[in-house]
């Protein structure tokens, strides 16, 4: 049985029909075609799925879609603007925190969040630790952690 | 995933009506660990009853000399409540290093309690502050919540509203916690309360427990090292792959001393 379910994904009307045990991040890969946001672990462990939910970092391979019915969602394709990178993004290619790319929307999706809950105001030990939710393979976190330093400099200049 | 049918009321006699009408109807809070279970097809319940939308189970608040916090708070909230921060601040704490910030955003205090997982951090400070828990039938004490590993007192059908956590003299959570998961391999609450001290142990053993013989000897002397040699016995503690019987009853102790050490 489908139900129709309707948000707001980067800023435009998203509506579907679903069946009721579909999750978030199928909405978005599957039914809304936004393949920027992954799939790692679907066990709630990797952090690859990380979107926005009315402002707040959520795994999305953690919530149903349904539950999403009428909220406002963020994923990474949403950030840069008339193409230019958003600073997060533009940091993490700068700073090269990034090698396969697999964990990389959700590591930049949970950075941003993380920037804003802190009011801008990360140092080392906030990122590592503010990070813990997103898993990444390659890099060893050390170019991440950098990127993700300037990235918040970078939001506060800019004021996004 | 098996299918089912979703319900989203807006209160809880309408959210208690759905799982009556329901063939096998299950509670759905923040989804943090009931999803998970039914990606992996460890139950099959016909209908999902999300409390998302009930206001009556959100909000924090300060009533007399106790923290009423509602059932559907998130932990994130919780963390960052200038008024838990300011009146527990060991409760406050014990949320923010709860998973990881994106759990934090979607898990909630109900859906931890009702699940009592053995190594969850809150069912230590529900007994350590010798919380009340209330439902949509009745209030319960601390004590006669947790039953044993993953039961609790709730009956079928039942909904946490609230929980009542008095505002101790003094208090701390210590946790050790698994590097992977986040979960405490062992976790102490200890509080000095109108009514006594109170030392409550969670990760340990299948559910949350007391040590009385600590809380007596915090009770004469509330200093680390009050507690710096009483042991608990190995008998019934957890032996898994993250930790021997043995080595979780030393960390008992050893998180027992820096909790009295700390606590503000
Ligand atoms: C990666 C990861 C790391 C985690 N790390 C930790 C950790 O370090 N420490 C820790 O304590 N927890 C941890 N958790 C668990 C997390 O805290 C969850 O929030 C919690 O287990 C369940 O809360 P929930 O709101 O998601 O409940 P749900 O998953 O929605 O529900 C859990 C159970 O509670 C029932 N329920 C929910 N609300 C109510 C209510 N109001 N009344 C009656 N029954 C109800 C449901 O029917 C279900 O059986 C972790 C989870 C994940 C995924
Ligand atoms: S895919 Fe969601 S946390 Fe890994
Ligand atoms: S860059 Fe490959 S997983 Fe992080």
């Amino acid at each position: 049985m489908s139900v129709s379910v309707s948000m707001k994904v980067n800023g435009k009307t998203a509506t579907g029909n679903v069946e009721p045990r579909t999750l978030l991040v199928q909405f978005i890969r599957e039914h809304l075609g936004l393949t920027g946001t992954h799939v790692g672990c679907d066990t709630s462990q990797c952090g690859a799925c990380v979107v926005h939910v009315d402002g707040k970092s959520i795994k999305s391979c953690t919530m149903l879609a349904l539950r999403a019915d009428g909220a406002d969602v963020s994923t990474i394709e949403g950030l840069a603007k008339d193409g230019t990178l958003h600073p997060m993004q533009e940091a993490f290619r700068e700073h090269h925190g990034l090698q396969c790319g697999f964990c990389t929307p959700g590591m930049v999706m949970s950075a941003i969040d993380l920037v804003k809950r802190h009011n801008y105001k990360l140092d080392e030990k906030t990122v590592r630790h503010g990070l813990e939710g997103n898993l990444c393979r390659c890099t060893g976190y050390h170019n991440i952690v950098k990127a993700v330093l300037a990235g918040a400099e970078a939001m506060q200049a800019k004021g996004v | 995933m098996y299918d089912f049918q979703y319900h989203r009321p807006k209160s809880v006699a309408d959210a208690v009506a759905a799982l009556k009408k329901a063939a096998d109807g299950k509670l759905i809070a923040g989804g943090q660990t009931l999803l998970p279970t039914l990606k992996m097809r460890l139950a099959q319940p016909t209908d999902l009853v999300d409390l998302s939308g009930v206001p009556e189970l959100r909000g924090i608040k300060v009533e007399g000399n106790a923290v009423v916090i509602g059932a559907m708070a998130k932990h994130a909230e919780v963390s960052a409540s200038a008024e838990v921060q300011k009146a527990i601040p060991a409760l406050a704490m014990l949320a923010s290093e709860i998973g990881d910030a994106q759990v934090r955003n979607m898990g909630t205090l109900g859906g931890s309690i009702a699940n009592s997982d053995p190594a969850a951090d809150y069912p230590a400070a529900i007994v350590g502050l010798n919380a009340t828990i209330k439902t949509n039938e009745r209030t319960i004490a601390a004590d006669d919540f947790f039953k044993g590993i993953f039961t609790t007192a709730l009956k079928e059908g039942e909904v946490i509203i609230s929980v009542s956590f008095p505002v101790p003299e003094k208090a701390a959570y210590m946790k050790f916690d698994n590097p992977a998961s986040r979960f405490a391999m062992v976790g102490v609450f200890v509080a000095k309360l109108a009514g006594g001290v109170r030392v409550a142990v969670t990760g340990a053993g299948p559910s949350v427990f007391r040590v009385k013989a600590m809380e007596e000897a915090l009770a004469k002397d509330f200093s680390g090292k009050a507690v710096e040699n009483i042991k608990v016995p190995t008998t019934g503690l957890n032996s898994d792959i993250h930790g021997s019987a043995e080595y979780r009853a030393h960390l008992v102790t050893v998180m027992a001393k820096r909790a009295a050490d700390a606590a503000k």
